[in-house]
């Protein structure tokens, strides 16, 4: 089925917030089983984009396509909300940069795990329960913090907690917001460290959008380098980091303090 | 000297870097850079360093990009040119026909040594059994102890970690391997095991470019010398 | 000269609202938002019911107001003097006698028939308020179905005590798609919901919603598959009457910790008794 189409397609996003650009003529292609790191530093318009290749934030101008499980293409920003909510649901993830973003802080973490399943139609006690205690473990979180609210949780915790809540319904595409931002880096490490072993195992597409390069170099095959709404750069995460060509992406390179 | 067609062609190559944080100035390193290389063949390059081997090496990898030349790679039954393939195509070059061991190991923190060996082999659809048994064969052959592979490298010696590194580039049977010295952090009975790798792969009809700091490593595994000298930067 | 309009309200709000109740009863268990007037009783103390109730209620009507099950409680017996006054109709405590019942937090035992009105008093109509506060939203979760959320309640419910600790107002599917809270009575009456032969209204005049489940509408109380709806049983028989399978109220007698049980169904008690 990934023969011949991408599983997510971008041509011309732009988005205009009066007359500042938030984002300008923005392509890319996204094939089954790669990641995507989007960089650029705060007000690169990365975030933007994001919103608007996942359907939250309505583009100016341009076409973002997804190709679902049985090979029709939607287009994302005209389909119909309860279809792109569905989608949002069972298809895609997201993982925002404040967990709490993502969870339900009033329930248990298993009803966190859950929730997409019942919300799916899962209507088996026991089983949605075993479901959310595998995927705690798979996110190791210790499976007997299952009936605790996400508020005794570290914020580590709570990021893999998220992480555990959205890939749940083995969705194809996820997309990330600065998924280790605000962390310890001993935190990072292993949530990083996480992300790539779900992404490899699962076969996940993702789309991470971070101002950090190390994250990219360990997560993403490809990446996009943005500066004030527009690509600057890209390709391969190697190519980029170790042979940058534009001057922004090399500033940004040559600024990354090496311990 | 060889039935076989190329799997490696170079032609024309030319790479300059462009230092913008540093007033813009420029650092061509390759001129016009032709080689083409054959199954079974073990090319040195024999410039000093800061010459343009390893430059040459990682745009044959596409981890440079030549601003001007082809590099054409026999991929899947098909030639693709490095310097204008899309990403796409790029990695699956590397995941099946370009191997490419570099002079340092990029570690993974909390990724375990065995783990880190048999990763290329996911791409060649050996199953899993299988992998860890070649994987830790070669582990062992480079004489890396056993309670260690367990263990993420990060802490490991600069000349373990390269074993690690060259575990992992022989690993799996790339019909074309790019080292970048190979032996740099290595004793001499290291040395002599890596030559056995690189001669065991050449009689598998890989072909082989490397760059060799180490004239002994050199003049045992190479059958071709090349200098870069007038295409390379002046020594 | 009677000052008031028959049953208080002005005929063009009685319109206003019968039309939110044919919308209610073309939806089952939809939430119809109706402009809900002032009415001389306090928020909270059944101006939805009453409302409903006036703009229902027609002189050939017969009446019950029940609260807690009981005839006789200060809150049903003002309600039934506000429509005696209002509208002169006759009222009732028999159940099988009255065309129009309002009740408070109860349905009566004796069995419904074709023809009757019953019309609850609701207090909190958003069965999806607890978890999402926006009305947006929870309109949005409605239209759409999302009502995963719904069974994530009884999940945690199930985690914490081993069972569904919701007692009354327990949540329920109407005709197969809306999700409805059936007001605060206990899920004992649940059952009685379900294919009812009479007309089910409910109001929330605080809130101002207006629903409705048509005779002979389907309504299941939401469960899992591993823990399915139960309702309460008691080991005790009512002490007046001797029924058994009956919602019964438990009445402190002495100041000993002595008690004992009765039908919350005064009516229903009362005629088991012969009175």
């Amino acid at each position: 089925m990934d023969a011949d189409r991408p599983l997510l397609r971008a041509r011309g996003v732009t988005r205009y917030y009066g007359s500042r650009v938030g984002c300008r003529d923005v392509g890319l292609d996204l094939w089954p089983g790669e990641v995507l790191g989007v960089v650029g530093e705060s007000g690169s318009g990365k975030t933007t984009l994001l919103g608007c290749l996942s359907g939250r934030l309505e583009p100016s101008a341009g076409t973002v396509e997804f190709t679902q499980r049985d090979g029709t293409v939607v287009d994302v920003l005209r389909i119909p909300e309860p279809a792109l909510r569905k989608l949002a649901r069972t298809d895609w993830g997201i993982v925002h940069q404040n967990p709490r973003d993502g969870l339900r802080l009033g329930v248990s973490a298993g009803a966190n795990v859950g929730e997409r399943l019942m919300a799916l139609g899962a209507r088996h006690y026991g089983r949605i329960r075993e479901a959310a205690f595998d995927w705690l473990g798979r996110v190791e979180i210790d499976g007997e913090r299952i009936d605790d609210w996400p508020e005794t949780f570290s914020s580590g915790m709570q990021q893999r907690l998220q992480i555990a809540r959205t890939l749940v319904t083995e969705p194809r595409l996820v997309f990330m917001d600065e998924p280790t931002g605000g962390l310890d880096v001993s935190v990072q490490a292993r949530l990083l460290d996480l992300l790539r072993r779900l992404v490899t195992d699962l076969g996940l597409s993702a789309v991470i959008v971070t101002h950090d390069l190390a994250v990219t170099r360990l997560l993403a095959h490809r990446l996009l380098v943005m500066r004030g709404g527009e690509v600057v750069e890209s390709g391969l995460t190697d190519q980029v980091l170790d042979d940058p060509q534009h001057p922004y992406t090399q500033l940004l390179v040559s600024s990354v303090l090496q311990p | 000297m060889n039935d076989d067609p190329a799997v490696l062609v170079v032609e024309a190559l030319h790479k300059t870097f462009t230092l913008h944080t540093q007033g813009g100035i420029q650092l061509p390193v390759l001129r016009g850079v032709d080689l083409t290389v054959y199954p079974g063949e073990c090319v040195a390059l024999t410039d000093p360093s800061g010459s343009g081997k390893s430059t040459l090496l990682r745009s044959v990898y596409a981890n440079y990009r030549p601003q001007r030349g082809r590099i054409l790679v026999a991929h899947d039954g098909a030639r693709i040119d490095m310097v204008d393939a899309g990403p796409r195509e790029l990695l699956a070059v590397r995941r099946r026909t370009i191997g490419y061991v570099s002079q340092f190991l990029r570690v993974i923190p909390r990724v375990p040594t065995l783990e880190v060996v048999v990763e290329p082999l996911r791409a060649f659809g050996v199953a899993r059994d299988a992998a860890l048994e070649r994987g830790r064969a070669l582990l062992a052959r480079l004489r890396i102890p056993e309670r260690l592979w367990s263990l993420s490298p990060v802490t490991f010696s600069g000349g373990e970690q390269q074993r690690v590194n060259l575990a992992r580039g022989f690993v799996a049977d790339f019909p074309i391997l790019l080292l970048d010295e190979p032996t740099a952090s290595l004793d001499v009975a290291s040395r002599a095991i890596v030559v056995d790798l690189i001669r065991d792969a050449l009689a598998r009809r890989t072909a082989i470019v490397g760059a060799f700091h180490d004239a002994e490593v050199r003049e045992a595994v190479a059958t071709r010398t090349v200098s870069l000298h007038g295409t390379g930067v002046a020594a | 000269m009677n000052p008031y309009n028959f049953a208080f309200l002005d005929e063009q709000t009685k319109r206003m609202i019968r039309r939110a109740i044919l919308k209610a009863v073309a939806i089952p268990g939809y939430q119809v938002p109706f402009g809900s007037r002032e009415m001389p009783l306090s928020y909270g103390w059944g101006t939805g019911g009453v409302q409903v109730t006036a703009s229902v209620i027609g002189p050939d009507d017969v009446l019950k107001v029940i609260d807690q099950g009981a005839d006789d409680t200060t809150n049903a017996v003002s309600i039934r003097r506000f429509f005696e006054r209002t509208t002169g109709v006759r009222t009732t405590t028999r159940t099988e006698a009255a065309t129009l019942l309002q009740t408070r937090h109860r349905i009566p035992e004796t069995p419904l028939a074709e023809g009757q009105i019953v019309v609850f008093q609701v207090p909190i109509p958003e069965p999806l308020r607890w978890l999402e506060p926006r009305e947006t939203e929870t309109r949005k979760m409605h239209a759409l179905e999302e009502y995963g959320v719904m069974h994530v309640r009884l999940y945690e419910d199930i985690t914490r005590h081993g069972h569904v600790e919701t007692a009354y107002d327990y949540p329920v599917l109407v005709n197969g798609r809306y999700i409805m809270r059936p007001s605060p009575i206990p899920k004992f009456d649940n059952p009685k919901l379900d294919e009812s032969p009479a007309l089910l209204l409910f109001g929330a005049g605080r809130e101002k919603r207006i629903y409705a489940v048509p005779p002979f509408t389907t309504v299941r109380s939401l469960d899992f598959e591993d823990h399915p709806f139960t309702i309460e049983r008691w080991d005790q028989t009512c002490a007046l009457c001797g029924a058994a399978d009956v919602f019964m109220d438990e009445i402190v007698v002495d100041d000993k910790g002595g008690r004992m049980f009765v039908c919350s169904d005064t009516d229903f008690c009362e005629r088991r008794r012969g009175r």
